[in-house]
């Protein structure tokens, strides 16, 4: 198969460029991840890239796989077409070849207070909560944090320092959903600004990229409703 | 950068200091970061990767805890369970400090925020898991606490979460080279690398707790992640110390072959079957009742030596088949939908029409770095076998406490996690306390590790990382696996002796400083042959069969000779040994009987 892959060390090249790779690899049953690993391992040792789980729950290698957004574990070969064009997340600076600065994406995820805050006395026993009301973060809790939708975001694009983006959204509204978080409001005041939630044009690239399935537009607008019911 | 530039480094790497430093941003490491830091502690977690990336991640099935929302349950079952599921090897202090406070660390972490699955009451949903009973080895016990299928996930981001809302001080990506000691071995932090710039960086810390996790890619087949490559345990090795129970791994029988993916066991609960490149349903042979769903190590060691005496399947010999076809396209459909899934994209068969291949996969380690119930690590030394080492720390998979003993049951290694990160975080407040004056560093602590270092920076052909690593990886899966021999492991370590010489001809193409992640795959191969041949030598030792630790030559258990726990160093590869602590801190022990279910 014929991957083309964005290389930049910036110790080494003043500017990136592509890198036609000719692998043997059978599709059937390979992620792209097993192909560039195989890369590493045979052809191209300082090809640079993050994994770990290698099964789509520890978020490392988000890429832009074909113009996509995606997770090269668990994209298979045999959907791609070819050459597979490989890049790193848009929008976020490179360190090197597909490994790109998560700092934007990390502090705009700090910045919305992503922890449960509830001031009554501990009870002996956990906090009670209905099958309902848990359900209530189906579809927030699950998020991996790998920044595919944030990348694909054009408005995260020209604002990541002001706009919080939806993985960070997302996560806003994952602690609002939750019955045992005492602090709705608080959360809300803090997204109360033209930019922090208001940036979202309802664009939906965030839901078609997801690779968890999980729909940050649905929770955004969820957030605007409740901000407009309170009357902001 | 030249060679002048390296030099300076190795001069004067960056120095930071904390109270405490943890390496291991998974449960473990993040539970332990946090009692510190809420004490307000100065604390660093140095992880290679973000945390939340870390191995923690991918566990599925849940976290034990006798809190009885399903089934009338006490911590005193959950106890009698692991003592048993260990194969009378655990310590019982250690396994009942463990079960008697694993209910209140649940709930610590429902408070903080984990979110679990709920009863129809709202209280936590907890479900069924093997070797769970009730009134010591009576009925089934529901005992297994559960976010869906994802309890790792949601428990690492919720410590995760705490830890950020607590200001602890986060190395993300930096990777722990080695420990650094003085003259009388008190332990005062590590050497690490930064990922992203290159420049080696020296962490001064009057607490070093190691929470690196396991070492499963020592292996040819492992459900672990790529990252679990023992860097903790090497660290250990190199600083001379002591390994603890090294040959029990635990291997689930049926993982996918290259990607090791875990097929539940409830394929076979459904009345899938395994079979031999000559459609015979083998099992039969094995286990005549229970078959297919005879205990994890029974089916493990089956399935290879099926494959070791060529009735393997596929191209290669090397698989044998699990099959399904025969439940029907609608009941694989509606009951195992996410393994088709599975079959689909990482094996690329349909189960429905083919049967899937599979292997006997490493899954956990339950031997590490040994440690008493605080989490302080323990070695052999004038006044006994058990002495703290001043100033070192170890908990979670890469930490042998020893509550698991030579077999694990599923859901207690999440709950060792923070039962004992949480312990560990206590005693290093208390020590600190007491102690609140650091060492002195010596110059030369960090010389050992930068040198290590500089090794990778020789240019010129040589071989490659990736080859020796899959070459050691094949080497252990064959001469260590399921199935082992004093024959076959004498072999695997006269081929690890030679694969050794050839790790000092291997070279690296990559010499850049930024994020240079050949070189650290280098560094952890460096860790992967310490912590392989630890294995082997401590497998070759114990001449007897327990728990995970199957010898074909030494089939039964021996309870007069190997009552005991081995421990490997690596100078001249010893093996020493020190007794199981049978007596539990306040209830009666559990005396070793003949295990059964
Ligand atoms: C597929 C699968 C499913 C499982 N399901 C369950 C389950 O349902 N219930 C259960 O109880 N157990 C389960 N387990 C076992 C359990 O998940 C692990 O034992 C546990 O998560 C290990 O946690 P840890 O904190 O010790 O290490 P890890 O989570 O592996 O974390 C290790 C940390 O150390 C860091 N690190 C390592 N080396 C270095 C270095 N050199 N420098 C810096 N940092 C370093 C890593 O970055 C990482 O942050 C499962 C295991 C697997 C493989
Ligand atoms: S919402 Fe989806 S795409 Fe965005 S970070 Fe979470 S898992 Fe990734
Ligand atoms: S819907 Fe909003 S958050 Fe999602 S991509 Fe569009 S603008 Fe961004
Ligand atoms: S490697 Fe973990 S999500 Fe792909």
């Amino acid at each position: 198969m014929r991957f083309s892959i964005y290389r930049y060390d910036p110790e080494q090249d003043a500017k990136p460029h592509m890198q036609v790779y000719d692998l043997d690899i059978d599709p059937a049953g390979n992620m792209l991840l097993d192909a560039l690993l195989m890369i590493k391992d045979t052809l191209d040792s300082t090809l640079t890239l993050r994994r770990s789980c290698r099964e789509g729950v520890c978020g490392s290698d988000g890429m832009n796989i074909n113009g996509s957004n995606g997770l090269a574990c668990i994209t298979p070969l045999a959907d791609l077409k070819q050459p597979v064009e490989v890049r790193p997340l848009p929008g976020l600076p490179v360190i090197r070849d597909l490994v790109v600065d998560m700092t934007p994406l990390n502090q705009q995820y700090r910045s919305v207070e992503p922890w449960l805050n509830n001031a009554d006395p501990a009870p002996e026993i956990e906090r009670l909560q209905s099958p309902e009301q848990r359900a209530q973060m189906d579809g927030l809790v699950e998020c991996i944090q790998c920044g595919c939708c944030s990348s694909a975001c054009p408005s995260f694009w020209w604002n990541p320092d002001k706009f919080v983006g939806p993985a960070g959204l997302l996560a806003a509204y994952r602690f609002i959903a939750d019955s045992r978080d005492q602090t709705s409001d608080r959360r809300l005041d803090n997204l109360q600004d033209p930019y922090r939630l208001f940036r979202c044009h309802g664009i939906m690239n965030c839901v078609t990229v997801c690779p968890k399935g999980l729909n940050p537009t649905a929770a955004i607008g969820k957030m605007k409703t409740l901000l407009v019911k309170r009357g902001a | 950068m030249g060679d002048g530039d390296f030099v300076a480094f190795i001069m004067m790497p960056v120095k930071r200091k904390f109270d405490a430093v943890i390496v291991g941003g998974g449960g473990a490491g993040l539970r332990a970061a946090l009692q510190l830091s809420g004490s307000g502690l100065q604390v660093a977690v140095v992880s290679k990767v973000f945390p939340t990336r870390s191995h923690t991640v991918s566990a599925q099935g849940g976290i034990t805890a006798a809190l009885g929302n399903v089934t009338p349950d006490n911590w005193h079952w959950h106890m009698y369970d692991t003592v048993k599921g260990s194969d009378y090897l655990g310590d019982q202090d250690a396994i009942e400090f463990m079960c008697r406070h694993a209910a209140e660390a649940v709930i610590e972490l429902e408070h903080m925020g984990l979110p679990f699955s709920r009863l129809d009451n709202g209280r936590i949903y907890q479900r069924p898991f093997g070797g769970q009973s009730m009134n010591y080895g009576g009925a089934q016990a529901t005992r297994t606490c559960a976010a869906a299928d994802r309890t790792g996930h949601a428990l690492l981001h919720t410590l995760h979460q705490q830890n950020l809302k607590a200001r602890t001080h986060f190395f993300d990506e930096y990777f722990a080279l080695d420990l650094l000691r003085d003259a009388d071995g008190y332990v005062l932090g590590v050497t690490a690398l930064c990922i992203e710039t290159g420049a080696p960086l020296v962490i001064e810390a009057r607490a070093t707790l190691l929470a690196t996790g396991g070492a499963g890619r020592i292996f040819r087949y492992s459900t672990n992640a790529h990252i679990n490559t023992g860097d903790g345990l090497g660290m250990v090795l190199r600083a001379g110390l002591a390994l603890q129970d090294m040959e029990f791994w635990q291997f689930h029988p049926t993982g996918l072959p290259g990607s090791g993916s875990l097929i539940t066991e409830g394929v076979r609960g459904e009345g899938g079957y395994l079979v031999n490149n000559r459609g015979e349903r083998f099992m039969e042979r094995y286990a005549p009742h229970a078959k297919d769903l005879a205990g994890r190590d029974v089916v493990a060691r089956a399935v290879a030596l099926e494959i070791h005496a060529g009735r393997g399947c596929g191209p290669h010999g090397d698989t044998i088949h699990l099959k399904l076809d025969h439940l029907g396209a609608a009941l694989i459909k509606d009951k195992l939908p996410g393994i088709r899934e599975l079959a689909l994209r990482f094996a690329g068969v349909d189960p429905i029409d083919e049967p899937i291949p599979i292997v006997p996969t490493a899954h956990y380690m339950m031997g590490g770095i040994p440690t008493n119930l605080h989490g302080q690590v323990v070695m052999p030394a004038r006044f006994g076998p058990e002495e703290p080492v001043p100033g070192l720390y170890a908990v979670g998979e890469c930490a042998c406490v020893s509550v698991h003993g030579a077999n694990r049951l599923g859901g207690n290694s999440l709950l060792d996690l923070v039962v004992f990160g949480r312990a560990a975080g206590n005693h290093i407040i208390e020590t600190l306390r007491e102690n609140p004056f650091a060492r002195l560093l010596p110059e030369s602590a960090a010389e050992g590790a930068l040198t290590r270092l500089e090794r990778w920076n020789k240019t010129g052909a040589g071989e490659n990382v990736a080859d020796l690593r899959l070459t050691l990886q094949t080497l252990m899966q064959r001469h260590c696996g399921v199935f082992r021999t004093e024959v076959l492991m004498r072999e695997g370590i006269a081929a690890l002796d030679i694969l050794q010489t050839r790790l000092e001809g291997v070279r690296l193409a990559d010499h850049s400083q930024v994020f240079n992640t050949a070189r650290i795959e280098a560094l952890e191969l460096e860790n992967l042959f310490v912590v392989a041949r630890a294995t082997l030598v401590s497998a070759l030792a114990r001449t007897e069969s327990r728990g995970a630790h199957a010898r074909d030559d030494y089939p039964e258990r021996d309870d007069d000779h190997w009552l005991k726990h081995t421990l490997y160093t690596s100078e001249n590869d010893q093996i020493d040994t020190k007794p199981v602590r049978l007596k539990p801190l306040t209830v009666e022990p559990f005396l070793p009987k003949e295990r059964t279910y």
